[in-house]
């Protein structure tokens, strides 16, 4: 403050001025009008270094006799060279395949994977063919994966974006942690799903295991059969048309859509008791005293 | 971090030995430590014998380790022949383990207790069926070593082990046998909270004990239940409820394979069924070694008991 003058104050304009000396006339806006991209923007929104792929260009990998580390360095290199559309063969059960893919890419892969299949992933449309093994699809960002057979415990766990889709049933623990995104389980899942959910979007059509939802914070879990136990905190909420709306649309477009409709899924949502934080955050608490 | 698998043909004989050495050795990054088997033959009229004599580390320390083992040798037969029973075949088939073939018309159980009183000496296990083997190394290590690939059964399951709770040796390695419960043994991944509670419960009922590994409590648990009428299915459901901890375990008795899961499924186990071939590994990668066409796996849930009939 001390180094404006009061000559230097005098040739200013009224604005000028104001803001010179520390005071403003902007207005103040809440995290909610932050505008975090322009939706009419051209440029590309992936990453500096993510390859341009064409997925027009196809090409197969066959797993048989390579570790996980060389398929998936392989899958790299292959998105280097411009391939959008990549097979995978003959996984038999392979651990951590298709991890930490940070590009647009169509990656289907024929046949059952083991833990990790596609965790750390940003952007890529997954297919398997087969079944995954735990932690499928773990701390994904965006993307899609359609996951045609059963997959193990812990499906999606720390999810942030994008669709996460098992055709069959899943293990225990679906969507620990959960930051975003949605889960859709065609079958039952098991035990402890949604545990200490935080945000996002759950779906199972078939039946759930007990201690469903236990301690979400936030979030939504809908079910479609029955429901073995609440856990801590979790609530039955009411299913608006709103939600049904959008089960309608999410379900009809992975072809998972029952046959008696979705008025008959059971919406459970967080209680929100065990929320002894302070609702504000420290400069939404200023504002308001 | 344990690898077990378990397989069961329905009605027939097939190379089990062989098909578990595959699952194991696909297991191998689950557990180092030691691998073992537990095998099951179609049922003959005599008893197979597995006993360990000493540790595979006491061969290299020298002192005249090699009379002791002479030694204690010469004194199981002397308790075999005391207790009447005929031995067809003895193989020694590494310096400190050996395998009888025998028959017996008494109480096997009195048996092998008064052969157990030889120092340092264990019986692996005892049965009509089990031939129960297990040692350091990973699978094809022991396969060979033991002769297990063109072993022929109906069903079996092992283990590969990385030691968390006790020693690496063979004592603290799995299977178990239900000591003194013929033919009937148990391989677990997973860690029991209340072990000493429950050995210590076990103990006062006039159970043994030979190591200090927790899985050891499995075995001696399901042989207390069974001995008391109790069969494999409701065995297997009560120790979801008395035995605290993560685990998954597998059960096999002459013509049965069985497995439970704790209350959490904390730990991994996949499921392949088909009408003629069950097949359980903690990996998709063991199924698939002997499976390599597509098949349909499950996980199975949390309490879930199934019990397979050979």
């Amino acid at each position: 403050m001390a180094s404006v003058t009061d000559a230097e104050l005098k040739g200013m304009t009224q604005e000028d001025r104001v803001k010179a000396l520390g005071m403003t006339t902007d207005q103040l806006t809440g995290r909610s009008m932050y505008i975090e991209f322009d939706p009419d923007a051209t440029e590309r929104f992936a990453y500096p270094w993510a390859p341009d792929v064409d997925f027009n260009k196809r090409t197969e990998l066959d797993c048989d006799g390579m570790t996980a580390t060389e398929v998936n360095a392989n899958i790299r290199s292959l998105m280097e060279d411009g391939f959008g559309t990549i097979v995978i063969k003959n996984p038999r059960g392979m651990h951590s395949l298709g991890v930490g893919i940070l590009n647009k890419l169509n990656l289907i892969i024929e046949g059952s994977t083991g833990y990790f299949a596609v965790g750390l992933i940003d952007g890529p449309n997954v297919r398997i063919n087969g079944r995954v093994g735990w932690s499928c699809g773990e701390n994904m960002m965006s993307g899609t994966v359609m996951i045609e057979k059963n997959a193990g415990s812990t499906f999606g766990a720390a999810i942030r974006g994008g669709d996460l889709v098992c055709r069959g049933s899943v293990g225990s623990r679906t969507g620990i942690d959960q930051k975003g995104g949605t889960i859709i389980v065609g079958g039952d899942t098991g035990a402890l799903s949604g545990f200490m959910m935080q945000r996002g979007r759950m779906v199972v059509c078939g039946n759930a295991g007990k201690n469903l939802g236990d301690s979400m914070y936030d979030g939504t879990i809908f079910v479609g059969g029955e429901i073995k136990s609440l856990g801590v905190d979790a609530v039955e909420a009411e299913l608006t048309e709103l939600d049904q709306a959008w089960l309608t649309r999410k379900l009809t477009q992975f072809g998972l859509m029952p046959d008696k409709g979705v008025a008959h899924f059971t919406k459970i949502a967080a209680g929100k008791q065990l929320w002894n934080y302070d609702n504000l955050e420290p400069n939404e608490k200023k504002l308001i005293l | 971090m344990c690898g077990i698998a378990g397989i069961i043909h329905k009605g027939k004989s097939s190379n089990v030995g062989g098909e578990m050495t595959a699952m194991l050795q696909a297991l191998k990054h689950r557990g180092p430590d030691s691998t073992g088997y537990a095998v099951y033959r179609e049922n003959a009229e005599d008893y197979v014998m597995r006993v360990k004599i000493a540790e595979a580390e006491d061969m290299d320390r020298g002192r005249g380790i090699h009379a002791v083992l002479e030694e204690r040798m010469a004194k199981v037969d002397e308790i075999l022949a005391e207790h009447g029973a005929n031995v067809k075949q003895k193989e020694r088939v590494r310096p400190y383990a050996l395998r009888y073939v025998l028959t017996h018309d008494g109480n096997t159980g009195e048996m092998a207790e008064h052969i157990e009183e030889v120092d340092d000496v264990e019986i692996l296990s005892l049965g009509n069926g089990l031939e129960l083997i297990k040692d350091l190394g990973d699978a094809s290590v022991v396969a060979e070593a033991y002769g297990l690939d063109d072993f022929q059964g109906t069903h079996g399951i092992g283990h590969t082990r990385m030691a968390t709770e006790s020693d690496v040796d063979i004592k603290s390695a799995h299977p178990y046998w239900a000591f003194p419960y013929n033919d009937v043994s148990v391989v677990h991944n997973g860690q029991i909270t209340n072990y000493w509670i429950m050995r210590r419960e076990m103990e006062r009922k006039g159970h043994r004990f030979m190591s200090n590994c927790d899985s050891e409590l499995l075995a001696v648990y399901t042989a207390h239940n069974l001995a008391n009428g109790v069969p494999l299915e409701e065995s297997l459901r009560r120790s979801i409820e008395e035995i605290d901890g993560v685990f998954t375990y597998l059960v096999c008795t002459k013509d049965q394979l069985g497995m439970a899961k704790d209350t959490m499924a904390a730990k991994p186990l996949v499921l392949y069924e088909s009408d003629d071939l069950i097949a359980m590994a903690s990996e998709e990668v063991a199924i698939r070694a002997i499976l390599p066409h597509e098949i349909d796996t499950t996980d199975p849930y949390d309490e879930e008991v199934r019990v397979w009939q050979a």
